[in-house]
């Protein structure tokens, strides 16, 4: 169904090739999964087969690609709209209509279908995709789950053949993920719908996977078989390092296979002491926030919300979209004034900081980084930064180093706009997480990350709790959570639901527990790096 | 059972009536009239929609215009008549600004006179935003030819693009105060374009990129011939209405108006449905243009007669004597009974906005 032969594709102001010389053959009825570390071309890879790349961004395509036959050199996308559809990372973004009814049409009606045809469709799409309740809505008050059903449903009603999707779950909280997921396994395996997918959380997506595609480094290819390809791969799911260390091969790609197999390995670790990686006891406190409520837009986005944040402390913020978290970051951050209650953050209120001094108190990555980029060039990036935080030159080079080795040697002249979206954020990571503010505050930290940034983002969190930085990061990622957060503040409808020791919150309900919490429960671990130290104790 | 909502059309031509007549009267009782009208209706017939608080919207503007106007007029505004409320100390102002004055006497009749012009432009608006309420800009473009519809489409998503610049704009400004750079007075402002212009940029291109792959702009093959034909037809329509119209208002002799701006409209019609050949659009639960339409478009057509009917002094009132207008009584009831269109089509009842569903609805689940 999609046949890329011999595909070389080099991006504009680049001299080595992003795609180099790529066979891959996905047949009728397949899901496809594109994997790969941060900035190695898989949205260039789904570009070519929707044929954005070359009609729409600039570069060389060479060798040939050919959906359901038809060559995408001689068929610009719209000649392609009743055979692919495609489906990207930002939903709202690609919303032409207002309504929910309206936006499910529109590709129809591009098409010339017949109107009795239309409406049949788009009474069966808003079913299959659980939509009916809000079919007269506006598109822009749905919350980002429901928006990303809808952005699939837009390009379903046009019954394509191939579906491409660019990180169709990373903005969604687990749940949501789940809900559009089981959509997509369900056209798959009843319509016999073929799709292409890149995705990072692989520990969302992999089970459902039929085959899957790594692109290494140099823009090469390896696809085949699942458990074959990841089990060698760049990039694995904790299930997979799991696999390696335990040493079950090939590896099992869900938890339910995971557990079956792992008898043995709960055998041994169950003699090892449990280990601990909570420090006894924190600093100071460093912010608190004091029954604040935040309206905003009319909306109470925060309802007497308490938080202490202590000096040394890594705190997570989760709870579905839309639930505050955004709103708690910037509050906190002084962007925003509670209209109830108080925010200290180091003994100052933030947001009567002037900013000069707001940026030495606190430091905040937001959920788009790339608002915070200005210069040119990524070089002139890390320079302003250095000289506007009043750093040595080179300290924001030297901490985007350490987040993707590598990144400032081939890119440094290219705009940021034109990085990839993980390497964008690495960016926008560099430039706080180099001033070394006091209160780091991070809003979902890891999209577009692969998992060795992840580990490496995480350790260094790790090492600014040790010197007494307070953090909190906002994310829908549990693996990160467990990972490096020693509280867990799960947030619901602007309001505190649940505040405790991570271990005891993630691993209470299953759509926030980790994979390896999942696959070794009831032990205490809750990632593949506890499960190391454990092994290493008890040998 | 859902009620079909009236053609669009059919609301545009009722605001649009009922914003001429506003717009050439300055009797106070019947602007009143019009604007507790024009409320009565936005506030029956609005529509879930990200358009339905263009009312109020509208509505503030013109408010804000209104007491500009006031107070303009009450600083630097020449005095007429006689009826002087208060005296503010008046500033000498240099030879050269001779005719100009700021403070001195403020006069009842002068603020009369400059609030009558503030309000009529109040009503205007008022008209216009009842029909901003009640349908989308989205489904009048769909109700256009085919040939217009992609040039309409641009336009809409052009319009909706504005909001989205208002919360680029916030997040540069809040990003910028991150990076410990100056959020107040002229260096805040300063560096402010570029990055919120490239973001409109970006999120532009984004969106071109998924209507094309969502099919915009798909042609189906035509002749040629037809396709010279049908451009050949639309642009000299174009230019034979201009010409039309220079002759009417007044431009060259008086005959050949009328004539040339008919043929003009019927050569660009015929342009235009030839054009819209080579798409191959269809439409999506078309607005149908039923009996409700017609009744509300006469409604619209009825404010307009009734204002040429009593053109002239009913509808002016001079400021100066100060009196209560009489209200002219055939336009008032034009306005009246425009007020039946929020029976012709009433908003759905429903019961309040319901909350996002749970996550995983029962639905889905089932279905899965």
């Amino acid at each position: 169904m999609i046949r890329l032969d011999a595909v070389t594709v080099t991006l504009p102001g680049r001299a080595e090739p992003v795609l180099r010389n790529i066979d891959l053959h996905v047949p009728e009825g397949e899901l496809c999964l594109v994997v790969g570390r941060t900035g190695t071309g898989k949205t260039t890879l789904l570009r070519c087969v929707s044929a954005h790349m070359p009609h729409i961004t600039g570069g060389v395509l060479a060798g040939h690609v050919s959906v359901g036959g038809r060559d995408t050199r001689d068929h610009p996308p719209r000649e392609l709209a009743d055979l692919v559809g495609v489906v990207g990372q930002d939903a709202v973004a690609t919303f032409v209509t207002d309504r929910v009814e309206d936006e499910l049409a529109y590709a129809m009606e591009s098409l010339g279908v017949a109107p009795d045809t239309m409406r049949r469709r788009v009474e069966e799409t808003l079913d299959l995709l659980g939509l009916a309740d809000v079919r007269d809505r506006a598109l822009l008050s749905l919350s980002a789950g429901q928006q990303q059903r809808v952005a699939i449903g837009a390009v379903l009603t046009a019954h394509p053949r191939v579906l491409v999707l660019d990180e169709p779950t990373s903005a969604l909280d687990p749940p949501a993920a789940e809900e559009v997921l089981a959509v997509l396994t369900r056209l798959v395996h009843d319509l016999g719908l073929t799709v292409l997918m890149a995705e990072h959380r692989l520990e969302r997506v992999v089970q459902y996977a039929d085959r899957v595609a790594h692109l290494d480094e140099d823009g090469r290819i390896t696809a085949g078989d699942p458990a074959t390809v990841l089990e060698h791969a760049s990039v694995a799911p904790p299930v997979v390092s799991l696999a390696r260390i335990a040493g079950w091969s090939p590896p099992p790609l869900s938890v339910r296979d995971a557990r079956r197999i792992a008898g043995p390995l709960r055998e041994r670790l169950a003699t090892s002491p449990a280990v601990t990686r909570t420090p006894s006891a924190f600093g100071d406190v460093l912010a608190h926030v004091r029954r604040a409520s935040v309206v905003r837009d009319d909306v109470t986005a925060l309802r007497d919300v308490e938080l202490t944040v202590r000096r040394g402390e890594v705190v997570a913020l989760m709870g579905r979209n839309g639930a505050g978290k955004s709103t708690l970051l910037e509050t906190l951050a002084g962007l925003l004034t509670p209209t109830r209650g108080s925010v200290t953050v180091a003994g100052a209120t933030p947001h009567k900081l002037t900013s000069r001094n707001l940026v030495r108190t606190v430091g905040l990555v937001p959920q788009e980084p790339g608002d915070l980029l200005y210069a040119a060039t990524v070089a002139a990036e890390c320079a302003t930064a250095d000289t506007e935080t009043g750093l040595d030159a080179g300290a924001t080079a030297a901490a985007l180093d350490r987040l993707l080795p590598g990144l400032l040697t081939t890119r440094a002249d290219v705009h940021p706009r034109d990085l990839s979206e993980g390497q964008r954020l690495a960016l926008a990571l560099a430039v706080v997480l180099a001033g070394r503010p006091p209160l780091v505050l991070l809003d979902e930290p890891t999209r577009g990350l692969d998992y060795p940034a992840k580990a490496r983002l995480a350790q260094w969190l790790d090492e600014l709790a040790a010197d007494g930085h307070g953090i909190v990061l906002a994310t829908h990622d549990v693996e990160l959570a467990a990972e490096c957060a020693h509280r867990t503040v799960v947030l619901a409808d602007g309001e505190v639901v649940a505040d405790g020791p991570s271990r005891e919150i993630v691993t209470a309900s299953p759509a926030f527990a980790p994979q390896v919490a999942k696959i070794l429960a009831p032990g205490p671990w809750l990632t593949v790096a506890d499960v190391e130290a454990a092994l290493e104790a008890a040998s | 059972m859902k009620v079909r909502e009236v053609h669009p059309a059919a609301w545009w031509l009722w605001s649009l009536g009922l914003a001429l007549l506003a717009s050439r009267t300055t009797n106070m009782l019947l602007v009143a009239l019009i604007l507790a009208m024009t409320t009565f209706v936005a506030l029956s017939c609005r529509r879930p929609s990200p358009w339905s608080s263009a009312y109020l919207v509208f509505v503030k503007i013109g408010i804000a215009a209104v007491v500009l106007r006031v107070t303009l007029t009450a600083l630097a505004g020449a005095p007429i008549g006689t009826h002087v409320l208060v005296t503010l100390p008046q500033a000498h102002l240099p030879h050269v600004f001779a005719g100009t004055r700021i403070g001195g006497p403020i006069t009842a009749e002068e603020l009369a006179l400059s609030a009558e012009e503030g309000v009529r432009l109040l009503a205007m608006l008022a008209c216009v935003g009842v029909a901003n309420v009640v349908t989308t800009p989205s489904r009048l473009v769909k109700s256009m030819p085919a040939a217009l519809y992609e040039a309409g489409l641009a336009v809409t998503v052009a319009v909706s693009i504005a909001p989205q610049t208002v919360a680029q704009l916030r997040r540069v400004r809040a990003a910028r105060r991150l990076r410990g750079r100056p959020t107040r007075g002229l260096a805040g402002v300063r560096g402010l374009g570029v990055p919120v212009l490239e973001g409109a940029l970006a999120s532009s291109l984004a969106l071109a990129a998924a209507m094309d792959s969502r099919g915009y702009g798909r042609r189906v093959p035509v002749r040629r011939g037809r396709r010279v034909i049908a451009s050949t037809a639309a642009l000299g329509g174009i230019v034979v209405v201009g010409a039309g119209t220079y002759g009417i208002t007044g431009g060259g002799p008086r005959w050949f108006g009328w004539p040339l701006l008919s043929a003009g409209a019927v050569l660009l019609v015929t342009g235009l449905l030839l054009g819209g050949a080579r798409s191959p659009r269809t439409r999506y639960r078309a607005d149908r243009w039923d009996v409700r339409a017609s009744a509300l478009a006469a409604l619209g057509v009825l404010a307009v007669i009734a204002t040429t009917a009593s053109d002239g002094d009913p509808l002016l009132t001079p400021g100066d004597p100060l009196a209560v207008p009489n209200l002219p009584w055939l336009p008032a009831a034009a306005v009246l009974v425009a007020a039946l269109a929020a029976f012709l089509d009433p908003a759905p009842r429903r019961a309040k906005p319901t909350a996002d569903p749970p996550v995983g609805s029962a639905p889905l689940r089932a279905a899965a």
